[in-house]
């Protein structure tokens, strides 16, 4: 088992290094000159020739890349050329943020998803599963940046409950926090409760079909334990490792939903970032976003291959 | 007994002194960039300055210069040299005192640095100098009127030198910058806010009524405004136009507009590379032509909701320097489809170019509408901002839409835009009289004087037209009703002296 | 018997086909998702026969006003007919969500077919690199792509495209893996058809059913991805009308004119609701057991 493990590990560091290669490469063929955009209104040539020469931009590409790479190396993922707060700064204040989002987009999303799943497979054929199945399409459906926009007329301009955007930290004040995270990650839930839901259901499904549930109930035992202990066991398997994958999807996905409700965090770092044509920031988030999802992925396959009683003993 | 009532009274008290600890929250469009005040280039970051550092001079709404860092000045008599006597109960916020040594080591690092922003604002500076603790003076190697002007902005601001005289200075300044402004310091997270606190050994500490201050980035000016009708701010700026009436109708806010110094523009590629070979806009009389067909008014209506006042030249309502000699164009479709004929075409096929917002959009998609109907055939290529100004630069534009923000003194909203050499002349429109003009009338202190002078040049720019004004940007800031003493200046700068919450 | 194989495995495919093709029918979720499916798509065909005004047509003295008999889904704020807009914006985001997905599948399957087919250093080389890509989250390329390619409907698409491709490589790639070795493609391998042969005619379609289903979902997707691309000014540039940059231009006048936000919202909701109606129709048609 450890040899699988590791194998997995070793197999990721081509991707972390192609991933490397392909952020580097997509920002330096973006058009607009990044330092005619940070030299502002009065545009001084001789302020242009010396950003330049200190950001490495006349340096051919290759150049460019293997300094960068040697920078991250030693923890130094650059400053913003905006505003000269480190990447690293910059990531420490934002990542809390979007995580605490994930987190509770999330806890909805299971809250939701995993019960109405459950209840769709174990209620199949009925209209108790048809409906259950229509909440989860429309949720995949609706863009939520539309969902967004509409919480925000209906709770905040219409009904005064809810703060319209911004963000508390938690340590600052818990419920406020709470009350401005409250709107945004519900709406990053609709999608992800779907689609928990859809996997949940047809888990379940597989589970309930299979021979050791079928044995349990001729051993006559009741429909709920048959349900619970047995099926919903085994179902989990596929959920948790999916659930850890959605995780990864979450941070990233948040990009609309942060710019409607004027979240600061990662995705809304990186929109801004890619339009300032501020090329240090955007490499150093998605360098971390990739690599955060590439660990993810590997926790994802090692708890499976740990969780499942078949491959461990193999 | 007694003593328990007393006690807890003691507590009360106390819980409600703190309690009158006074916040104030401002809720901005945009995110500021480097708070290094000599490399900074975004407006948002000279609202915070204007808390956080103080500069030599400041204005007032006449855009006239009052004392600030310095109590009073004076150039000599061929206008080489301009003295300043400071003030000298000035301190920085790391307790280091203001001097004229202070003023000097921020002048020569604006002109020095190699990454300041400030050098073409002080290119006439020849050597400054300090013959004694509270006198400074600045040698121009000629006459230079806009050159206070500059000091009343960020060139003149003042740092503590002992904050800069490390190696990376630039970096950890912009981070951490100290000034002695009547805030000073305390935060900031990129993209969400930047926290000030009182300074309590400013010179007029009892003017400011605020414990601290705190700036908010909040885009979307929707939910700026929603903010500021809940209470999570006080003051926003940038309202948006369309929100007006709704925000005048509204009792709890008060809707205090201010017309900026600065405008919109269209900028025509006259003759800048390629983009000009086959520009209709080229022939003057196309330019001249477009123009009939611009209802100024109607954009101000449509997309300002009456609040961007029709420009049509470059020098704003509240400046001395705006001429009665030029009314602005009223539309005339008849005599547009007249000058074309004269230049010999009945359609004009062009492409507008302009950055990608929701404001700027609507205002293209306007004016596509209007040219039309005197046959101008415009494509609309709007594009990211960044992206925008380099191919601008290049040439690759025919004509585009952009803004500028305005300076207090005049030169400032022309010279560069229309001189052939002018950084920011895209259109490389090149007329060497109007040079000779614009440069004569840097050396010219007195406002009537110069205004005449530039009379003179806006005669030959009105007919030449290589820029066409739109309409004035306006600052429309709206506060609390609770917020008193609040008065925005034309150059849309926040200033706090004698603003404070009413009570109840 | 082997000569009967290959034979065999295409009337056991024509029988499946037809099976489907029922089963397809009796759903009713199915059935209604290809309404809503079509039901946009003449939408967008016939959308200069549908409108009642002008998209284009601005008005300085109809701006904002609400729903009436006039203006069926009111007017935006520069006095324009949304129903019009909503029309034509129809064909931006049908042509988007079907180009962005045509181009996916261009790109994306002959790489997973070569990957699954051929395994060893091809398929590790490929496998690597859509692993890489796929760790870049799919909306954040795309915005990279869209702002290095230009604001514009096709650049949109070709960024959306690339940034999908990853996802059939890995499914076509898996398809492969599984069919690889059954035995009529061993068969036909045996008989000593050409690599070329094996993909094309016996591989590719039976790694369809499972290509479309995906595709049709993937529509649904792109839909959105184009709609949230517009919404942050990246797509169908002004003053074509786009419902992602309609509800863009929409979120600044939440309480003066809702309208304006509500329907095209909504449009985007039917038809990606529609699309995905299809694609679970597909899917429950073409293989019950695939259910994800």
């Amino acid at each position: 088992m450890l040899k699988l493990i590791l194998r997995r590990v070793i197999v990721a560091i081509p991707t972390l290094i192609l991933v490397s290669i392909v952020i580097f490469g997509l920002q330096k063929i973006l058009p607009g000159d990044p330092v005619l955009a940070m030299a502002g209104e009065e545009r001084d040539p001789a302020v242009l020739d010396f950003l330049r020469e200190k950001y490495r931009l006349n340096d051919p590409l290759p150049v460019q890349y293997v300094a960068w790479i040697k920078e991250v190396g030693q923890g130094n993922l650059g400053v913003s050329l905006r505003t000269d707060i480190p990447v690293t700064t910059l990531v420490s204040q934002k990542l809390p943020v979007t995580i605490q989002l994930a987190i509770m987009a999330m806890f909805f999303a299971i809250l939701v998803g995993i019960p109405l799943g459950i209840l769709a497979a174990v209620r199949k054929g009925t209209r108790v599963e048809f409906g259950a199945n229509l909440f989860a399409l429309s949720g995949m459906s609706i863009p939520n940046f539309w969902l967004g926009i509409i919480l925000i007329m209906i709770v905040s301009v219409q009904f005064r409950l809810l703060p319209a955007s911004g963000y508390v930290p938690p340590g600052r004040d818990f419920w406020l926090s709470m009350k401005t995270m409250l709107m945004p990650a519900l709406v990053l839930s609709t999608a992800i409760a779907a689609y928990l839901m859809r996997h949940t259901r047809s888990a379940m499904l597989e589970a309930l079909s299979a021979d050791y549930v079928r044995t349990a109930r001729a051993k006559g035992a009741s429909e709920r334990i048959v349900v619970l202990r047995h099926a919903l066991r085994n179902a989990l398997m596929p959920i948790v490792t999916l659930v850890t994958i959605l995780f990864g999807e979450l941070l990233a996905g948040a990009v609309l939903t942060e710019q409607i409700f004027g979240i600061p965090g990662f995705g809304k770092l990186l929109v801004d970032a890619v339009f300032n044509r501020d090329y240090a920031v955007v490499q150093g988030v998605v360098l971390c976003i990739a690599v955060g999802f590439i660990v993810l992925t590997l926790l994802a396959d090692v708890l499976y291959i740990l969780i499942n009683p078949r491959l461990r003993y193999s | 007994m007694k003593k328990i009532a007393l006690l807890a009274g003691g507590l009360l008290m106390g819980m409600a002194a703190v309690g009158h600890a006074q916040d104030l929250r401002i809720g901005m469009q945009d995110d500021p960039d480097t708070l290094d005040p000599h490399r900074s280039r975004t407006y948002a970051a000279r609202i915070v300055f204007t808390s956080l550092c103080d500069k030599l001079v400041d204005i007032d709404s006449k855009l006239q210069f009052v004392p600030k860092l310095a109590k009073s000045w004076s150039w000599n008599d061929d206008n080489t040299a301009l003295t300043f006597k400071l003030r000298e109960d000035a301190v920085f916020h790391d307790g280091s005192k203001f001097d004229a040594q202070a003023a000097k080591a921020n002048l020569d690092r604006a002109l020095t640095l190699p990454e300041s922003q400030r050098k073409s604002e002080l290119a006439s500076v020849s050597k400054v100098e300090a013959p004694d603790a509270y006198t400074l003076v600045i040698n121009v190697k000629q006459p230079d009127a806009p050159l206070l002007a500059q000091l009343s902005d960020r060139a003149g601001m003042m740092l503590s030198p002992k904050s800069f005289a490390g190696e990376d200075s630039a970096s950890a300044v912009g981070r951490n910058p100290v000034c002695s402004g009547p805030y000073k310091f305390v935060e900031r997270v990129q993209n969400d806010r930047i926290v000030l606190e009182k300074f309590d050994k400013y010179y007029d500490a009892k003017d400011y009524a605020f414990d601290k201050v705190t700036f908010f980035a909040i885009p979307d000016s929707t939910v700026r405004l929603s903010n500021l009708k809940s209470g999570g701010i006080d003051i926003l700026e940038r309202a948006n136009p369309s929100d007006v009436p709704a925000i005048k109708q509204d009792a709890g806010l008060v809707f205090k507009p201010v017309t900026g110094l600065g405008f919109r523009q269209f900028m025509f590629n006259v003759n800048n590379g390629e983009g000009a070979k086959n520009n209709p806009f080229s022939n003057k009389l196309v330019r001249q032509a477009f123009q009939l067909t611009i209802d100024r008014a109607a954009i101000g209506e449509v997309i300002g909701g009456g609040i961007f006042p029709p420009a049509q030249q470059p020098f704003p309502l509240a400046s001395p320097y705006h001429s009665d000699k030029f009314p602005v164009v009223k539309p005339d479709i008849a005599k547009a489809k007249a000058l074309l004929k004269e230049a010999g075409m009945e359609t004009v096929q062009a492409q507008l170019t302009f950055a990608n917002n929701t404001i700027e959009a609507s205002t293209a998609e306007m004016v596509q509408a209007m040219a039309g109907q005197a046959g101008f055939q415009l494509s609309l290529r709007p594009t990211e901002y960044a992206a925008m100004l380099a191919e601008s630069a290049k040439g690759n534009f025919q004509v585009d839409m952009r803004g500028w923000s305005g300076r207090v003194d005049p030169d400032g909203n022309i010279f560069s835009f229309v001189t052939c050499k002018g950084t920011l002349n895209d259109s490389k429109y090149c007329n060497p009289k109007v040079d000779e003009i614009l440069r004569k009338a840097r050396t010219i202190s007195d406002q009537e004087k110069r205004k005449a002078v530039y009379d003179e040049a806006q005669t030959i720019l009105q007919d030449e037209l290589p820029s066409m004004y739109i309409y004035y940007q306006p600052w429309p800031f709206v506060v609390q009703k609770k917020v008193q003493g609040f008065e925005p200046f034309p150059d849309g700068m926040i200033r706090l002296q004698g603003v404070s919450f009413s009570k109840g | 018997m082997s000569a009967h194989a290959p034979a065999a495995a295409k009337g056991a495919f024509e029988r499946r086909r037809s099976r489907s093709w029922s089963k397809f029918k009796r759903s009713p979720s199915a059935m209604l998702g290809a309404a809503i499916v079509v039901f946009f798509v003449l939408v967008a065909v016939f959308a200069p026969l549908i409108v009642g005004f002008d998209p284009a047509q601005v008005s300085f003295t109809a701006i904002r006003k609400a729903p009436s008999a006039m203006h069926w889904f009111g007017t935006d704020e520069l006095g324009r007919d949304i129903l019009s807009r909503m029309v034509y914006g129809a064909r931006a985001s049908l042509l988007a969500g079907m180009c962005s997905v045509l181009i996916a599948l261009g790109v994306g399957v002959p790489f997973g077919l070569l990957a699954g087919y051929f395994g060893g250093l091809v398929d590790g080389c490929i496998s690597r690199a859509t692993e890489a890509l796929l760790s870049i989250p799919f909306l954040i390329l795309a915005i990279a792509l869209a702002a290095f390619l230009g604001p514009s409907l096709v650049n949109a698409m070709i960024a959306i495209g690339v940034s999908a491709a990853p996802l059939f490589i890995r499914l076509a790639r898996g398809q492969v893996l599984a069919i690889k070795n059954e035995d009529y493609v061993q068969s036909t391998r045996s008989l000593g058809a050409s690599n070329t042969r094996i993909i094309l005619r016996h591989i590719l379609p039976n790694v369809m059913p499972a290509l479309i289903v995906q595709a049709t979902i993937m529509i649904a997707s792109a839909i959105i991805a184009e709609a949230s691309l517009s919404f942050l000014g990246l797509g169908l540039q002004p003053p074509n009308p786009s419902w992602g940059s309609m509800l863009n231009t929409a979120k600044n006048f939440m309480t003066q004119a809702p309208w304006m936000s509500i329907f095209p919202g909504s449009a985007i909701f039917l038809v990606v609701f529609g699309f995905n109606l299809l694609g679970d129709g597909l899917r429950d048609a073409l293989d019950p057991r695939q259910e994800h």
